[in-house]
């Protein structure tokens, strides 16, 4: 592999650079106040610039040359175990980085309005660049144990945000369970390390992925599976899904950023790079679209019982993961298009929380749908943005999510087969829901009857705010037929995911699964505007009882009830009966031997009260004496 | 080993905190002052020279560095012998870094009553800051000559002598129930280095030898049952300074009711003796019966991870906690102790050095903590953060390198004593990561009750509730900053360590098992 030459060998700034504004802002405490959000928000907008530049001096490669290495210094060298700290700056990582710092500016600049009242506000830049020095380092590593620094590293500066507000109990609960499960998924990721390092006695990706082959077909879906379970905790998918839901605790700028356009589609990323591995093993491949499909399925259903407006964003972004695994989980060829409608997911879920944001930020930070409702006519702007990315996450013709959603569709049918056939099935019964929960969505906050409450007045964001939305917004509409009218992103990361595959035969014919796609997408929209939208009155301003299937999804299908009757009361169960068991059964040996062996009960009470030193003393004593005895006794 | 090298920088490394510790107790009473700066000033010194040693310090070397060696007992064959290998050398010289550490955050404890090392009982004998401060100087001496010690007698005279000064530290300055815990403590202690003492005589005789040093022992104990009883003598004298479950009883009541200070000394050094013996005295001197002994001890690890992390959620009182967060640390280090690869070993010595400082900057911070809220149980506090920033923000440091985060060094010991046991024993590797996801839980649980929420009523009602003074953020920021900067550059660590490893192993005569896909190819050429 080619090595860094020029500016590529100053891509290690782009960890160093934020992670030294993250620290020094801490570190400098409310002396910074007054400044500190300025320089949090220069630095992704500078790292953006080096990324672009950085982008055209790979781009005027071609092929191999591409990928460029940056080997940086040697980190944990014990005997076989090497690994050194380097970067793979190529297609793939490069296609993050743009979209990290891009998008990361982005929401950044609109932090600096959003935040403006926060008395923290330095506080929370600080966070935020540590996350994207984590980001980056996730993405540009060149071996899975740096990019599980980055892996974590993303996970800590996610717990911190979600808990800003930590003062309020459901946000301190709700980063731990964040924490937590993206912890059951790294055992995954670190036992998949282990493995690579035990079977090919390397965990670099030069070390690891060009000898997949001679791996046995057991350890290859063993260390397959294992990523996917890290993949899974990290990008809320089943059955790890239940934390990101909650995590929109934290302030809606971090919805934006980490919980919807980059971390948690950093599972595909792992996927995605570990392409080699996954094209070994028919087995996990499948494990991955099942998961992938389940999970789209689970929060298209969990989002449509949601009131709260970031909730049904959250299972929706869980929903649209989905599809990204989904489509990575097909495997040869179609990495590519998982990738495509990540970035696209990037622009318009970011437009949607930011429009959210704007919403609370007018309704004192209120999100309960069931009190909005005729909010287009005051906030024109916010409106419009959100209209530009529902267009574009339904698959609205010619909107970013009909360019890169109907691909997955149509990989998934064009997979083959009975599976193929109900890939696609799935694939596209989500659409439909996406559409119908989206205009649910849509009507219930920007149209109809107002339901405010009294003491709000919502307003117009100021232009920080707006212009970064706006720019997501026209991304969100055109982003998608940019990158792949041309072609010019699949054909981009050739040399990271391997080639595109045309496929020879279409299961259904493309235009007809296009016009089956509109129909369905159609009858959602209409099935949302008939029961929620036709009547200017139907919403009540107090969540009625609802169907069965109402009441499910509102409760996310019972996965939390689940995990606290199955894992957690047993747990706190377990946890009494060995603290029990530690002091008494333990210890009270401990201490009935040591009692019998000082004379009984009133010896040792005795000992707990006083004379303690003397007995100590008289303990030591002992021991010399029969030190000296042993030693007398060996050598008269 | 040449017995006549007398190399004095060990025995300066020994006389500088032994002199400071005398210079303190014959300070005048009331010189409290005085005996405090006297005492940072020696093991600020110390801690300098340890530095300068490791500096030194030829990786390329001889096993053991600095020997010097002087008769003591002329008829025993027992020396005053000292010398450091690259495992000894790194665990002196972050036991002296711990020392001035521990001097800056018990800097206060005797001045005020706010200040008041937690609930100071009114019957409080003799509770004089000028004897405390001698008695860590004291302690340091024995600190450091366990770990210099190359004679094994010596080794075990400083083993035993190391519980007198923690005897009176956790005893007469210690919390409500100090005088059982330190009863318990010297106890356990004493019944295991009397085993100890035990196996030491019959390894001189089974060894056949004239001498007393570690280099005259090795290879020498015939194999079958009597190595396999010397090993045990060792192995629970060890066991219970680790401790490794079931020997653990007495961790959690001596690291409750030591005054905090005394420990992260207790618990970041003196503990570390324990897994450090397994490591010189038994691997090398009893090959034959590590090996026999090797998978009941690796399942025993095991259990204690995950066993005393339930046990750590568990616990009302926050120092117990912490106590028995240790508890499962310790079983990550006999995991990779005896999973007898080199990345368990390396590892297993780097924990050593991180967890010390680990465990020791969260020990300081939770008797911060106490200090000011007078108490130790967990729900009597909330929402601490909001008022005290520092203080929330270095216990959430303390904290994430307890849960070993990646970035942190705590994170790479914890990987290889994983990835080393890996290798031999997947399925007790497998098992040892749950202990990934409980350490995060009760470290998190633990944030949270006491640090996030609303502030609770009795925090509240804490008139004087400052943030971390100058003098205590001195005393955590060298720990924290050091675990940050060896997660991110861990090399020079490292490179001392390996070269003993591999001396150890050789002792052992263990090779690590190679990648397996290797293996294959290799056969089917």
């Amino acid at each position: 592999m080619n090595s860094a030459q020029g500016i590529q060998t100053l891509a290690w700034l782009l960890v160093v650079v934020p992670a030294a504004s993250g620290g020094l802002l801490l570190l400098l405490g409310k002396r910074s106040d007054r400044w500190g959000h300025l320089l949090g928000a220069l630095v992704p907008v500078a790292l953006f610039v080096y990324v672009v530049a950085l982008f055209f001096s790979v781009r005027s490669e071609t092929g191999e040359a591409r990928e460029r290495n940056l080997h940086l210094f040697s980190w944990v060298p014990v005997g076989g175990f090497k690994v050194d700290v380097g970067f793979l700056v190529d297609p793939l990582s490069l296609t993050f980085c743009l979209l990290i710092t891009g998008v990361g500016s982005l929401i950044h600049i609109y932090a600096v309005g959003y935040m403006n009242h926060d008395p923290g506000r330095r506080r929370f830049f600080a966070y935020f660049n540590i996350f994207i020095a984590a980001m980056l380092l996730l993405v540009l590593a060149n071996g899975y144990l740096v990019l599980y620094v980055g892996w974590e590293g993303v996970g800590l500066a996610s717990y911190l945000l979600i808990s800003y507000y930590y003062t309020r109990p459901s946000a301190a609960t709700a980063a731990k369970k964040a924490f937590i499960a993206n912890r059951v998924g790294d055992v995954g990721l670190s036992v998949a390390i282990m493995l690579m390092f035990a079977y090919l006695g390397s965990t670099d990706f030069a070390g690891v992925l060009p000898n997949v082959g001679k791996l046995s077909a057991g350890a290859t879906t063993a260390i397959a599976l294992m990523l996917l379970l890290g993949a899974c905790g990290k990008s809320g998918q089943f059955p790890l899904q239940t934390w990101l839901p909650d995590a929109m605790e934290g302030p809606t700028p971090v919805s934006a950023l980490i919980h919807a356009a980059t971390m948690v589609t950093a599972g595909v990323y792992l996927i995605a790079r570990s392409a080699p591995i996954f094209n070994a093993t028919q087995a996990g491949r499948t494990v991955v679209v099942i998961i992938g499909a389940i999970t789209l399925l689970y929060g298209c259903v969990c989002a449509f019982g949601q009131d709260d407006l970031k909730k049904v964003l959250a299972y929706s972004t869980v929903s649209q993961i989905g599809y990204m695994f989904l489509a990575v989980g097909l495997g040869n060829g179609v990495y590519a298009i998982g990738i495509l409608h990540l970035v696209g997911h990037g622009f318009f879920k970011a437009a949607l929380f930011l429009s959210a944001g704007s919403v609370m930020h007018a309704m004192n930070d209120r999100i309960d749908m069931r009190r909005f409702g005729g909010l287009a006519r005051v906030m024109p702007v916010t409106y419009l943005v959100f209209v530009c990315g529902y267009l574009a996450i339904i698959g609205f013709p010619f909107a970013t999510g009909y360019f890169t959603k109907d691909k997955i569709i149509e990989a998934a049918f064009d997979k083959g087969g009975t599976s193929g056939w109900l890939l696609g099935i799935v694939a596209l019964l989500g659409a439909g829901l996406t559409a119908f929960y989206m205009t649910r969505a849509l009507v219930m906050t920007f149209h109809g009857k107002r339901r405010w409450e009294d003491d709000v007045h919502p307003h117009e964001a100021p232009a920080s705010m707006t212009i970064p939305m706006s720019i997501l917004a026209v991304l969100s509409l055109v982003g998608g037929g940019l990158l792949v009218l041309s072609g010019n992103l699949q054909h981009w990361l050739t040399p990271s995911v391997g080639e595109p595959i045309e496929a020879g035969a279409h299961t259904i014919n493309p235009n007809v699964l296009l016009a089956l796609t509109l129909v369905v997408i159609g009858f959602g929209v209409l099935g949302a505007y008939v029961t929620f939208g036709r009547n200017r009155d139907t919403i009540p301003i107090t969540q009625p009882a609802g169907s069965p299937i109402t009441v499910a999804a509102r409760r996310n299908l019972y996965a939390d009830a689940f995990n606290e009757s199955v894992l957690m009361r047993p747990g706190q169960w377990l946890v009494r009966a060995l603290v029990f068991f530690d002091n008494r059964g333990i210890d009270g040996a401990v201490n009935s031997t040591a009692a019998a062996f000082g004379g009984g009960s009133a010896r040792l009470r005795r000992m707990q009260t006083g004379f303690v030193r003397s007995y100590a003393l008289s303990m030591l004593a002992g021991a010399a004496a029969i030190l000296a005895v042993l030693l007398a006794v060996r050598f008269n | 080993m040449t017995s006549d090298a007398h190399n004095l920088a060990l025995l300066l490394l020994l006389a500088i905190p032994l002199v400071g510790s005398l210079v303190v107790f014959a300070l005048p009473n009331g010189s409290e002052r005085l005996a405090k700066q006297v005492t940072l000033l020696a093991s600020v010194l110390t801690f300098i020279y340890a530095v300068v040693l490791g500096v030194e310090f030829k990786t390329g070397g001889n096993r053991f560095q600095f020997v010097g060696s002087w008769t003591w007992i002329k008829s025993l064959g027992v020396h005053f012998a000292f010398g450091v290998d690259g495992i000894a050398l790194v665990l002196i010289v972050m036991a002296t870094l711990l020392v001035p550490c521990v001097v800056l955050a018990s800097w206060n404890s005797f001045d005020t009553v706010a200040g008041a090392e937690e609930t100071a009982p009114a019957d409080a004998p003799n509770r004089s800051p000028k004897t405390y401060f001698a008695l860590l100087l004291l302690l340091e001496v024995f600190m450091v000559g366990v770990f210099a010690a190359t004679d094994v007698f010596l080794f075990y005279v400083f083993f035993e002598a190391m519980l007198v000064p923690m005897y009176f530290i956790i005893g007469s300055f210690g919390g409500p129930r100090r005088q059982y815990a330190a009863v318990k403590f010297f106890l356990y202690s004493l019944l295991g280095g009397l085993l100890m003492l035990a196996s030491v005589i019959g390894l001189y005789i089974s060894a056949g030898s004239s001498s007393f040093a570690f280099a005259d022992l090795v290879g020498k104990v015939p194999e079958g049952a009597t190595q396999k009883w010397l090993f045990l003598g060792f192995f629970i004298a060890f066991a219970i300074k680790a401790p490794l479950v079931p020997f653990h009883t007495w961790l959690p009541d001596a690291g409750a009711e030591a005054p905090a200070g005394g420990a992260a000394l207790l618990v970041g050094v003196l503990d570390k003796v324990g897994t450090f013996g397994f490591l010189r005295y038994c691997l090398p001197l009893f090959p034959e019966a590590s090996r026999y002994f090797a998978n009941p001890i690796l399942i025993l690890s095991v259990i204690g991870i995950l066993y005393a992390a339930f046990l750590a959620m568990g616990q009302r009182d926050m120092k117990r906690l912490v106590s028995y967060t240790s508890v499962a640390h310790f079983g990550f280090i006999g995991l990779g102790i005896f999973a007898f690869t080199t990345q368990g070993e390396t590892g297993a010595v780097l924990y050593m050095v991180n967890h010390g400082m680990s465990t020791g900057v969260l020990f300081i911070v939770v008797g911060f903590l106490v200090s000011r809220g007078k108490s130790r149980i967990v729900s009597d506090y909330s929402g601490v953060a909001k008022i005290a920033p520092r203080l929330g923000g270095a216990f959430l440091l303390a904290g994430l390198s307890a849960l070993a985060l990646p970035g942190m060094s705590t994170f790479i010991s914890e990987f290889l004593t994983l990835v080393g046991t890996f290798t031999r024993h997947k399925a007790l590797a497998i098992v040892a990561t749950a202990g990934i996801v409980l350490a995060a839980l009760y470290v998190l649980l633990l944030y949270q009750r006491t640090m996030q929420g609303p502030l609770s009523a009795k925090v509240a009602a804490i008139k004087d509730f400052p943030d971390l003074s100058a003098i205590e953020i001195a005393a955590v920021a060298p720990l924290i900053t050091l675990i940050l900067v060896l997660g991110v550059y861990p090399k020079p660590v490292l490179d001392i360590i390996n070269p003993a490893v591999k001396f150890t192993m050789s002792d052992m005569h263990q090779t690590d098992p190679q990648p397996s896909s290797l293996v294959q190819s290799g056969g089917s050429k």
